[in-house]
């Protein structure tokens, strides 16, 4: 994961060494995510001191809780990561197409990952009755996963925002309309997020009923969404192939790699909040 | 990056017309409003916070005379209860977080990156970004003196149930604890990205030869307490998370009558509470193996020893919490674990003081002004120090907690140590910041006031503490015996803020009429003395190449060889831009924030979108910059704008 070479020279402005040739940009990250650990640490501790000081009348998580949901999710938080990783490689040698198209995909798992969580809070609300008020175990739940999620959407519109700006045109005389461009990419890209959001929402429904396989049912239930879903992902792909020269590039590596810190770690912390919130209670 | 920063970074030199929309250009006044509102100069930063942190600590000071006044006889009808409950909660918050924390910050900014050689923090904006935002979280917590709720009344501490719905509107119904609440949260925010920049910057920032350990004591403190800042104060973030959630959308993460348990709330709040006392004495403690040497003419005895006892004073600091809570019945186990390491801390707390004191055995002391406040600082941090001591032991705390005594340590502590290091550290670096010199007889005056006001006030408290004296009650009776030494604590506050007030006014003076000092008054040993008085904007003229660890002045008086030559900088001196961004951010926030406090959602979505919008057009903006280029025959600057 070395990226001195590549980073070194746009580091603090003039700089081109610093004294440990760790980029300022990385070594802040680093201590942030450190910060952060403490932060997940005391959200996750309190859930647990509630989870072995149960006040009466606690509802049993099992029943509540759906791990087939759960686990999709973690996989695609877990593939999101390797989309990253991909983002950061590409970025550092310089590939800006790829780049960007490893951007999108990670902003793309990382939108499912929300939506899967909005499903579930929803559904858990709704069906199974658990609110944020009515026990410490709603409250705990809640603030904890939330809490991850906004990390989650933070880290999604970080993303959204470095893909704006590799779009961004090496030439200034050139004058390109590139946030135009942008803002069109990512409406296509948005359309595309909805339609595959509810196609994975109503499959979701239709596994519930009907179990994982049925596919079939799914594609002749939702035609649309399914069609829509396609038709987005083959338009991002020709938008995304931008052949001119933009500002983005080896320059610009350490800014992604930073960003992926941030998006491996936030993963890693859904690990560890996956196995101690959900996977404990089935031991 | 901009294109022009980017072109130029990589070395490229090409003059390129800035075509930016009007709202990135970048500010460029230097003098004014303007170049003080938009400022990344860490030099400026530093005083902005000086200046804020002096402010709130006469406030605070103002907040402990009424207090004091009240209970200098008993019975006492001249302030509410209520009244009296805001004044002890704002009074401790205040001092803790407005005043002694942001002067620590105010040395962090000014003397940290001179002490290490660099020209600025790693990140300028963000350190701009950080004071205004500590600025947002300080007005937050003193709005409520200015509307009817009035100011929190929940005692610095929080304790659940005091902040919960039901308690805390009892008497008020209203926003109080929120604007208590939102105000830390926002102040947190402050710190944590602040430490974030000092961590980058020791690491990264020091200049060809600066070793770790040849870091100047100062900031070695620096760095350790930055990582106590980042690594404790998640925790109170997120208990504040929890109340918030508990007082807006009806959790019940520490109301009983929902299964909550009050006893979490002491345990979040001290696992950040009790490393946020050495984040207010590491600072102090660096300042005083600053101020020591010079004055002793004598290398720090024992460095090494000073630098890792720092290092496990702060990682010690994070295992003793629950020394606060002895009487909460946490059982004998835990109870005498955490005794012991509490007992443990005094070690590498000892070992300071020895080397501080052996730092003067056979030294030449000369005793200025900033030695007196530091002599004074020995003497008053060690009682301070042995009371602590005695808390350490569970069955005499079970008779101390919550009385006097207590109060005593923590200010024998607080004042006599943390204070009084932060007053001879701003003795120590006037001439360094403002070119003049304190008088020494006012100086020493105001010491000597100031030493005695607080002896006389705070001595008298161990003995109210073991006569059982409670704290945070507002009348007692006249028959307990408490009557004298409550007198005599009160005319002592008198004598103090006289001396408080003599300090001032001579610092006042000095700045505007003083003597001026010359460069290198004190014959300084670290590297902020080998500049200009005050200081050029770029700092240093050339980066110094360290050679040793008192490395001016190894210069002056030992280096038989030339200096080797600096390091080339061939585009000139680059010097980040100002920016309206920081504060536009931190604005978001203060709105956001205040109008949380007040249940108004709508307004704290419109703060929310304006914090947006100024994350947006900082990370829009680039970092910019500019060149100095220094005319090498007359010293002059000519600077001109490179983008
Ligand atoms: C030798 C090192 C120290 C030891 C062994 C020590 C020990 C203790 C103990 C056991 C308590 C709890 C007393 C009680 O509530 O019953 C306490 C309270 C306190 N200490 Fe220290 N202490 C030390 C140094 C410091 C320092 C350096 C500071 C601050 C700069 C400090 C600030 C405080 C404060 C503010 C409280 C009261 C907190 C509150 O209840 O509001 N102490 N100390
Ligand atoms: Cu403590």
């Amino acid at each position: 994961m070395s990226s001195h070479a590549a980073s070194g020279h746009i580091d603090h402005h003039h700089d081109h060494t610093t004294s440990t040739g760790i980029p300022n940009k990385k070594l802040f990250m680093w201590a942030f995510l450190a910060s952060d650990c403490m932060f997940f640490g005391t959200l996750i501790s309190t859930h647990l001191i509630y989870r072995l000081h149960p006040p009466p009348g606690s509802p049993d998580p099992k029943s509540i809780f759906s791990i087939e949901l759960t686990s999709f999710s973690t996989f695609i938080l877990l593939m999101s990561s390797l989309l990253m990783a991909l983002a950061v490689n590409a970025c550092q040698k310089g590939r800006v197409e790829s780049t960007r198209k490893n951007l999108l995909g990670t902003i793309f798992f990382g939108l499912i990952f929300l939506a899967c969580q909005v499903y579930e809070f929803s559904h858990f609300v709704h069906e199974k009755g658990l609110t944020l008020s009515n026990s410490t175990f709603g409250s705990t739940f809640y603030t904890l996963t939330g809490t991850h999620g906004c990390h989650v959407a933070i880290g999604v519109l970080w993303l959204i925002l470095m893909y704006i700006r590799s779009f961004k045109p090496a030439d200034a005389d050139e004058g390109r309309p590139w946030i135009g461009k942008a803002v069109v990419h990512l409406l296509v890209f948005l359309v595309t997020i909805v339609a595959s959001m509810s196609a994975m929402m109503s499959y979701t429904h239709i596994a519930a009923e009907h179990g994982w396989g049925a596919v079939g049912t799914f594609l002749s239930h939702h035609p649309i969404s399914t069609a829509v879903t396609l038709a987005g992902v083959i338009a991002l792909w020709a938008l995304g192939r931008d052949k001119s020269t933009a500002e983005f590039g080896e320059a610009n590596a350490i800014d992604v790699e930073s960003m992926g810190l941030y998006w491996h770690f936030v993963d890693i912390v859904w690990i560890v909040i996956f196995t101690a919130v959900y996977l404990l209670e089935y031991v | 990056m901009d294109a022009a920063a980017q072109s130029q970074s990589l070395g490229h030199h090409a003059p390129v017309a800035d075509r930016r929309p009007w709202y990135f250009t970048r500010p460029t006044a230097k003098t004014g409003l303007v170049s003080w509102l938009t400022t990344v100069d860490h030099k400026r930063i530093g005083l902005l916070y000086g200046i804020s942190a002096l402010i709130f600590f006469l406030i605070g000071g103002l907040e402990a005379l009424l207090i004091r006044i009240q209970l200098a006889v008993p019975n006492n009808t001249f302030i509410s209860h209520q009244f009296y409950n805001e004044l002890f909660t704002m009074h401790a918050t205040t001092m803790i977080f407005l005043a002694v924390m942001p002067l620590s910050a105010a040395f962090f900014n000014y003397i940290m990156p001179l002490q290490i050689g660099a020209r600025d923090v790693a990140f300028p904006r963000l350190n701009g970004f950080a004071f205004w935002v500590f600025l947002s979280g300080a007005i937050i917590l003193n709005v409520g003196w200015f509307v009817k709720s009035g100011a929190p009344d929940i005692g610095w501490f929080g304790y659940a149930p005091l902040t919960s719905l039901q308690y805390s509107t009892q008497f008020k119904g209203d926003a109080s604890t929120d604007l208590w609440i939102m105000g830390l949260q926002v102040l947190g925010v402050s710190s944590v990205v602040g430490s974030l920049n000092f961590i980058v910057t020791i690491i990264n920032m020091r200049a060809p030869g600066m070793t770790m350990m040849r870091l100047p004591v100062f900031t070695w403190m620096t760095l350790v307490t930055a990582f106590l800042i980042i690594l404790s104060f998640p925790a109170i973030t997120i208990a504040l998370v929890e109340l918030m959630m508990d007082r807006t959308f009806g959790t019940g993460f520490f109301e009983v009558s929902k299964g909550g348990l009050p006893i979490l709330w002491q345990h979040l709040f001290w696992i950040f509470g009790h490393p946020e006392v050495y984040i207010l004495i590491l600072p102090a403690m660096g300042v005083i193996s600053e101020v020591i040497p010079t004055f002793s003419r004598k290398p720090l005895f024992g460095y090494p020893i000073i630098v890792f006892s720092g290092a496990t004073i702060g990682l010690l600091g994070f295992g003793v919490w629950s020394h606060h809570m002895f009487t909460t019945g946490m059982g004998t186990m835990a109870t005498a674990a955490f005794a012991l390491a509490t007992m443990a801390i005094a070690v590498p707390t000892g070992v300071k003081m020895f080397n501080w004191i052996g730092t003067m055995w056979g030294g030449h002391i000369m005793t200025r002004t900033p030695m007196m406040f530091a002599l004074g600082f020995l003497w008053m941090f060690m009682m301070g120090g042995f009371s602590g001591i005695m808390h350490s032991a569970a069955p005499a705390d079970a008779q101390q907690q919550d009385s006097y005594f207590v109060v005593a340590h923590f200010h024998y502590v607080l004042i006599g140590g943390a204070v009084f290091a932060l007053l001879a550290g701003i003795h120590y670096w006037f001439p360094l910041m403002f070119g003049r010199k304190v008088s020494e007889f006012w100086g020493k005056l105001s010491f000597w006031v100031i030493f005695v006001g607080f002896n006389v006030t705070f001595f008298p408290m161990h003995f109210l503490g073991l006569n059982g004296m409670p704290r945070r009650t507002a009348v007692y009776d006249g028959n307990m015996g408490w009557n004298s030494a409550n007198l005599v604590a009160t005319i002592g506050a008198f004598i103090l803020a006289v001396g408080i007030g003599i300090y001032f006014v001579v610092i006042l003076y000095t700045y505007f009429k003083g003597q001026k000092s010359g460069r290198d008054p004190w014959d300084g040993r670290t590297l902020e003395w080998a500049i200009a008085h005050p200081p050029a904007e770029h700092n240093f003229d050339t980066i110094p190449v360290v050679r040793a660890r008192d490395p001016f002045f190894h210069e002056k008086h030992l280096a038989k060889d030339k200096p080797p030559a600096p390091p080339a900088e061939p585009h000139g001196i680059h010097m980040p831009s100002q920016s309206w961004f920081p504060i536009i951010t931190a604005l978001g926030l203060l709105v956001a924030a205040l109008f949380y406090s007040y249940h108004h959602f709508t307004g704290a979505i419109a703060g929310g979108v304006l914090l947006f919008l100024g994350v947006y057009g900082w990370s829009h903006e680039g970092p910019g910059g500019y060149h100095i280029h220094l005319d090498e025959h007359s010293g002059d600057d000519s600077s001109h704008k490179a983008h």
